[in-house]
């Protein structure tokens, strides 16, 4: 047992499936000698060699391209895209090719492809370096999406993700790569890919959220508790294709009082999914109207510091929305 | 490996029972099918059978509490543990306890049962100044400092209560429904003054609280609360719900009886002598209201939100003082038996009403019901409808009266045995016009009767 951040115990998983599986190759750009820019493969090639570790050229529809073909025909292909803003080219691949394999082939073939896109804002990345893109592949049928927050969640989710035998669109929370720290065991160990998790109990609200925004929720909570009085229930999609309908309903009917936070804009979202299930199940448990909090409707992620702060949701501009609903 | 023993389904109308006396405390033996718990339902009282022979290891819901069908009331220790049946299921694993930091005042309420609670060592912490920036670059964000009281001001009620939000919540209706309590007894803490679950919640806990106390009330003119069985309180819910719900109104006709005296006189001896039967008037008064309830469909249904909903067969539950309180045996397609039928299944049902020992089957599908408040002395009642019927009739005392009798269109008066009986119908269904028929109806069929009558 180890404490580690995010961006460790997502290496930690890679290094330890692909010493068990010789199958599983890592492709991306930068990702071997540099280690990833973020320095998620930092020293697996090494390890592991050029062969399985390889850089790429700037061209993220070749990359995903290849890394489909390769595991259609039985190697266990992680593609890393950079950045998710530049995850577009390789969406005809993605969203068009492989989320259809197994149901274009009438299960014939299918496709055990990883990939694992660093998201999110907060960062003073602006409008290139920060977007939330993972309601493009959410809402596509085919995929599985994954977008854990702790560091124990990324290593078990990745390696149920690489053992996965479809495509997982394994979403990493830049921000929470070395702003997050907490326990990791050192062997390996799964966690269930579309099961959501209770991150802190409580009787009063209930506020269910997913990647950086987690802990934004859980320090809100904190001091709702402290200074209000007032107990937050706060869960953790952990996995958004597919939403874990009952823990969803079940975390709902539990206080009766629903704000889901998210940090990509709120109109047509994991956040509007989320709600039209409780509305769909948990309507006749309801204590007051479904709420939620995102940043404003903009087409990215400003860069200046100033505006930057303002567009983020924060732990403050959490708080509030959390005591509108406390006090319903 | 304990098992969880559940509150069984027993009918499709039944949602909620009370948990009445535990037979078997913890630690006592139980054989499978063996009684281990009285409940009671709004229509019977029953016995929870145990689904498989071992310890009864825990009690889980207390005696007077309220459950729903399917929820788990206690645990035991089966001596096959590979045993399971479909009432007994594994229990969960306890879920992580979560240790609260000490910024938290109050301790949380744990997660509701079934969900998976991340252990808190596994949740994570930021790391206050951490390097954050792209590439591993030289962004250190400071802007995480705890949210101070200070810069985050609490929502002001005030700013919150424009408009005022009158409207009750899905949940608080279903409170108020299921506890039958006017929302407003309630102080509402919400925005606006809007009542908020856990307002009603307050409300029942304090209610609770000063039933259990059982002493005197303070503020009032001084008396002992008593607390009520479960028959009692489930007795009170339905009626108060048919009350609240259901727009009362009332008629009533006076009857000769003299024809139905005469014909028990004339019969009683030869039914006791064959039948072993002791025939009284109510199979006479039941064959009449039956036939009477087939002619006036209206009477014979239930008042629903999609429409009124005539029921095909006229089964008449008949009011019986039990051992624990009222209950409603039924008499199905009573329009279609005879009189010593009626007598013959009457007898039993009865019997088995005061011993307590009636099944959910003899006293679910009820579309009318009989009272014969005449057997307490009574003369006049407005008895209330057994939800979610129509109607209900109550038969009174039969007293000698002077009545005006015309023969031959001459009037004379004559001492006569007269009864009277009164009609509640639920005016949403029924107007005064079709009550009064049915009445004249039932009236009509009594004075039929004579001494010449077959009971067959």
């Amino acid at each position: 047992m180890s404490q580690m951040t995010v961006i460790e115990a997502v290496r930690d998983a890679i290094r330890g499936e692909m010493r068990a599986d010789p199958n599983i190759f890592i492709m991306g750009e930068d990702v071997a000698y540099r280690g990833g820019v973020f320095l998620a493969t930092d020293g697996l090639v090494k390890e592991f060699g050029d062969a399985r570790v390889m850089d790429t050229p700037l061209a993220e529809s070749s990359l995903a391209g290849i890394a489909l073909g390769a595991a259609v025909n039985g190697m266990r292909p992680i593609a890393e895209i950079q950045f998710a803003d530049f995850v577009w080219p390789a969406i005809n691949q993605v969203v068009g090719e492989a989320a259809r394999v197994r149901y274009g082939t009438n299960g014939r073939k299918f496709a055990p492809l990883t990939v694992r896109v660093p998201y999110g804002g907060g960062v003073r990345g602006g409008l290139y370096h920060s977007q939330s893109i993972e309601v493009l592949f959410a809402h596509t049928p085919g995929l599985k999406v994954v977008a854990p927050s702790t560091p124990y969640d990324a290593k078990g989710l990745l390696i149920s993700a690489i053992r996965d035998d479809d495509p997982v669109i394994f979403l990493e929370h830049k921000k929470t790569y070395r702003l997050v720290r907490g326990e990791v065991p050192d062997e390996p160990y799964t966690e269930p890919i579309g099961k959501a998790d209770v991150k802190r109990e409580g009787g009063d609200i209930t506020v269910i959220t997913y990647g950086l925004m987690v802990h934004y929720v859980l320090q809100a909570a904190e001091e709702l508790a402290r200074a209000d009085g007032v107990n937050a229930l706060v869960m953790d999609l952990r996995t958004l294709r597919p939403l874990d309908r009952e823990s969803i309903c079940a975390a709902a009917r539990h206080t009766g009082k629903v704000l889901v936070v998210q940090e990509d804009t709120p109109a047509v979202s994991v956040s509007s999914e989320v709600l039209a299930i409780i509305a769909e199940e948990a309507f006749f448990d309801l204590d007051a109207p479904v709420m939620r909090f995102g940043p404003p409707e903009l087409p990215a992620m400003p860069f200046s510091p100033v505006q930057e702060a303002a567009y983020m949701p924060s732990p403050e501009k959490i708080l509030a929305a959390m005591r509108r609903l406390a006090a319903m | 490996m304990p098992f969880e023993i559940q509150m069984p389904h027993v009918g499709e109308s039944v949602t909620e029972a009370v948990i009445g006396k535990w037979l078997k405390q913890p630690g006592d033996r139980i054989e499978k099918y063996e009684p281990i718990v009285e409940v009671v339902t709004d229509k019977v009282a029953m016995e929870v059978p145990a689904p498989a022979t071992g310890e009864l290891t825990k009690i889980i819901a207390d005696e007077g509490e309220t459950i729903t069908m399917g929820s788990v009331i206690a645990e035991m220790a089966p001596d096959d543990a590979g045993a399971e049946t479909s009432a007994a299921k594994p229990a969960r694993p306890e879920a992580p306890q979560v240790t609260e930091s000490s910024s938290s005042a109050i301790a949380a309420t744990p997660a509701p049962t079934g969900l998976r609670v991340a252990s808190p060592d596994r949740v994570g912490s930021m790391i206050t100044g951490a390097n954050v920036g792209p590439t591993g670059g030289a962004f250190q964000d400071t802007s995480l400092g705890a949210p101070s009281a200070a810069t985050v001001s609490r929502v002001e009620q005030s700013a919150m209560a424009s408009p005022a939000i009158t409207r009750l919540s899905p949940v608080v209706q279903k409170l108020l429904d299921q506890h039958g309590i006017d929302p407003t007894n309630i102080t509402g803490t919400g925005v606006g003054g809007r009542i908020t679950r856990s307002d009603v919640q307050r409300y029942i806990d304090s209610a609770g609280a000063k039933q259990v106390q059982g002493s005197t009330v303070a503020g009032e003119v001084a008396g002992t609360v008593m607390k009520p069985s479960p028959v009692r309180r489930m007795i009170a819910d339905h009626m108060s719900h048919s009350f609240r719900e259901i727009p009362h109104a009332w008629s009533a006709v006076e009857v000769d009886v003299s024809g139905i005296m005469a014909c028990r006189t004339a019969n009683r001896e030869n039914v006791q002598n064959t039948n072993g039967l002791n025939l009284t008037y109510l199979p006479f008064t039941l064959a009449v209201t039956a036939t009477a309830l087939r002619s006036n469909p209206l009477l014979n249904s239930s008042w629903r939100d999609d429409g009124i909903l005539q029921y095909d067969s006229v089964n008449v539950g008949i009011a019986v003082a039990g051992k624990g309180g009222l209950v409603v045996p039924v008499v199905r397609d009573a329009d279609n038996k005879s009189v010593l039928d009626l007598s013959r299944e009457l007898s039993g049902l009865v019997e088995r009403a005061r011993e307590g020992r009636l099944s959910l089957e003899d006293v679910s599908g009820g579309t009318f019901t009989l009272n014969n408040t005449g057997a307490l002395g009574s003369v006049l009642g407005g008895a209330i409808i057994n939800h979610p019927q129509a109607a209900i009739l109550t038969t009174e005392a039969i007293v000698k009266r002077p009545v005006v009798v015309t023969k031959d269109s001459v009037d004379s008066v004559e001492i006569r045995p007269v009864m009277n009986i009164c009609l509640s119908f639920d005016h949403r269904v029924i107007d005064g016009a079709e009550a009064s028929a049915f009445l004249q109806h039932v009236k009509r069929g009594i004075e039929q009767v004579s001494a010449a009558t077959p009971l067959e």
